[in-house]
């Protein structure tokens, strides 16, 4: 009896997790299917979710540049596609090489005022990046930034959080390994190179993750910067067109999948450092 | 300065300095801003600019627009805290049941959405949304409940975004929940079982108390998410119906960069700081209480 009733709540707790995983995949799955259905096809009732015929013409219409009434015409999605992994690949890489180094400074090394900025840094975390927006705006015109890709990439560059996330990864490293290696010798750079990079590899993945996903997903920042649509990255750029196609709903969806394809197949094989991540990266004081 | 000081400084400055230069001193510039008339006029030539004192926050508070604003992320909040922190410790909950299988896989499909772009899955939810030839009106249709125009009722728009917006981040809290509900002590769980206590009588006096700072944490968290939201509306309303859907940042927004009244907007997002600030201070105090900080 017993069994049976573990079987049966067994079926009912299975069958749940799949129906709630098949519902949240839903509008997903119907991203794609539809990008693939004809123009004008998905409006129509019974709402269909499958393609009743499968075409590229919507890709075809958004990625290639064709002749339009005698004019080149296109909807620069590959220009902006360029330009969002451009723009994420060089802030996640400038990103790592401004924090890691500080967070294992932060955590093992000493200076003077550690401890002071440290409580900065903390108190940092909780000013929302859309305050410093309007200034940064104004300052990057007087520099000549605006609709720059270094007027992209640069405010994301003061990760505080980056800080202090790798600084507690630091922490967990003995100091009697650090101790060990300057007294065989070792410099600060070579300590921190050949001893503390390879402990905190998987951290680097996680919060590279970060940037890099976080980068490609902001919205706010480069539609405020960006002035002129050759430098679009992709959510801007797919916002514009969306303004413009709103009813066109194959085209639209093909242009989303183009834009949360490459981050899912980003996501997916490293999902374990990411979500790792999300538990492991309590700031503490 | 002995080496090590040396090497510090050679490893945190260039960040310091990063956040010197793009955070510390444009959140400086920000108070400056918001107590200036900086406009179009301003923009073009800065003798135009004039030092208003406090007349961007008066006139603030006699915009009918910002009170709406204000209002309607109040909403936003309000609303949308309890439907996010409810499907995640609905998703966490179910996950946690000892006879589900393939957990991982399951995590990893619900989580998806969250680290998708919003601005793509929100045109794709426009979609999802539509009155007509959407799938959510067809699926209620076919439970026998009317056409809902989501996206186009004042009334309908904000649980409509709501919507969106759950299905978007409930998978973080889920993971979060996971975690704090696997670090419920199993012999406490049997103990209960074994006086007879019901599946409900486990949860509320179990779980719920195991996990309950965690949960706290998360909603008060979250609702400092609620009121940053933006893209949302921009992409999906645009504001609209009726300016329902018009949140504080979307007022900046439009402020700042439509109609370049930069004061104007600076102090519309210094507001939206001291907000964000009063909801830190009950999360510190939250966890000071629980004694996490």
């Amino acid at each position: 009896m017993a069994v049976r009733r573990r079987t049966l709540r067994a079926i009912v707790a299975n069958g749940a997790v799949a129906a709630l995983t098949a519902v949240t995949l839903v509008p997903l799955v119907w991203m794609v299917t539809v990008s693939f259905m004809p123009r004008g096809s998905s409006s129509q009732v019974p709402v269909p979710f499958w393609p009743d015929r499968w075409s590229i013409e919507n890709y075809y219409e958004l990625l290639v540049r064709r002749q339009f009434e005698g004019a080149w015409f296109d909807y620069r999605i590959l220009p902006a596609l360029l330009n969002s992994i451009g723009v994420a690949a060089i802030a996640t890489l400038l990103g790592l090489l401004l924090t890691v180094p500080a967070g294992y400074a932060f955590a093992k090394l000493r200076f003077r005022g550690r401890e002071r900025l440290l409580k900065l840094l903390i108190a940092a975390l909780v000013v929302p990046g859309q305050v410093a927006m309007l200034p940064l705006f104004l300052m990057f015109k007087e520099l000549g930034l605006v609709n720059s890709y270094a007027g992209v990439i640069l405010p994301g560059l003061a990760g505080v959080f980056a800080v202090l996330f790798v600084r507690q990864a630091v922490l967990a490293i003995p100091d009697e390994m650090l101790d060990a290696a300057r007294i065989d010798g070792a410099g600060e750079g070579r300590i921190f190179v050949s001893i503390v990079l390879p402990l905190i590899a998987p951290i680097t993945v996680t919060l590279a993750l970060f940037i890099f996903l976080g980068s490609w997903n902001d919205f706010l920042w480069p539609l405020i910067i960006l002035s002129d649509q050759e430098r679009y990255t992709l959510p801007v750029a797919v916002a514009a067109i969306m303004r413009e196609h709103a009813a066109d709903g194959e085209l639209m969806m093909a242009a989303s999948v183009v834009t949360t394809l490459p981050v899912l197949l980003i996501f997916l094989p490293l999902q374990r450092f990411y979500i790792g991540g999300l538990l492991g990266g309590s700031v503490k004081g | 300065m002995s080496r090590q000081e040396r090497a510090a400084w050679l490893f945190a400055g260039p960040v310091l300095a990063a956040i010197a230069a793009m955070l510390v001193l444009p959140v400086a510039l920000a108070l400056l801003l918001g107590l200036t008339d900086y406009s179009i006029y301003a923009l073009a030539d800065l003798k135009n600019l004039r030092f208003v004192g406090l007349a961007n926050f008066t006139e603030l508070l006699a915009t009918p627009l910002f009170w709406r604003a204000l209002g309607n992320t109040a909403l936003f909040a309000a609303l949308g805290v309890p439907m996010a922190i409810g499907a995640s410790l609905a998703a966490a909950l179910l996950l946690h049941d000892a006879t589900v299988r393939w957990k991982p896989l399951w995590r990893v499909a619900l989580f998806a959405p969250y680290v998708t772009s919003v601005v793509a899955t929100a045109i794709v939810w426009r979609f999802v949304l539509n009155t007509r030839f959407g799938l959510l009106n067809s699926a209620l249709g076919a439970a026998g409940i009317g056409p809902v125009d989501w996206l186009g009722d004042p009334r309908a728009s904000i649980p409509a975004i709501l919507l969106f917006v759950t299905w978007k981040i409930f998978g973080y809290n889920m993971i979060v929940f996971t975690a704090a509900l696997s670090a419920v002590p199993g012999e406490l769980m049997e103990a209960a079982r074994l006086d007879g206590a019901s599946r409900w009588g486990r949860f509320r006096h179990v779980t719920l108390p195991a996990i309950g700072p965690t949960l706290l944490l998360a909603a008060v968290m979250s609702v400092a998410g609620f009121l940053q939201l933006f893209a949302e509306p921009y992409v999906m309303t645009m504001g609209g119906p009726a300016q329902s859907t018009v949140t504080v940042l979307y007022f900046m927004f439009d402020e700042g960069f439509r109609w370049w009244n930069l004061g104007q907007a600076s102090a519309t997002a210094l507001i939206l700081f001291v907000l964000i600030l009063g909801v830190t201070a009950v999360q510190a105090r939250i966890g000071r209480r629980y004694q996490w900080l």
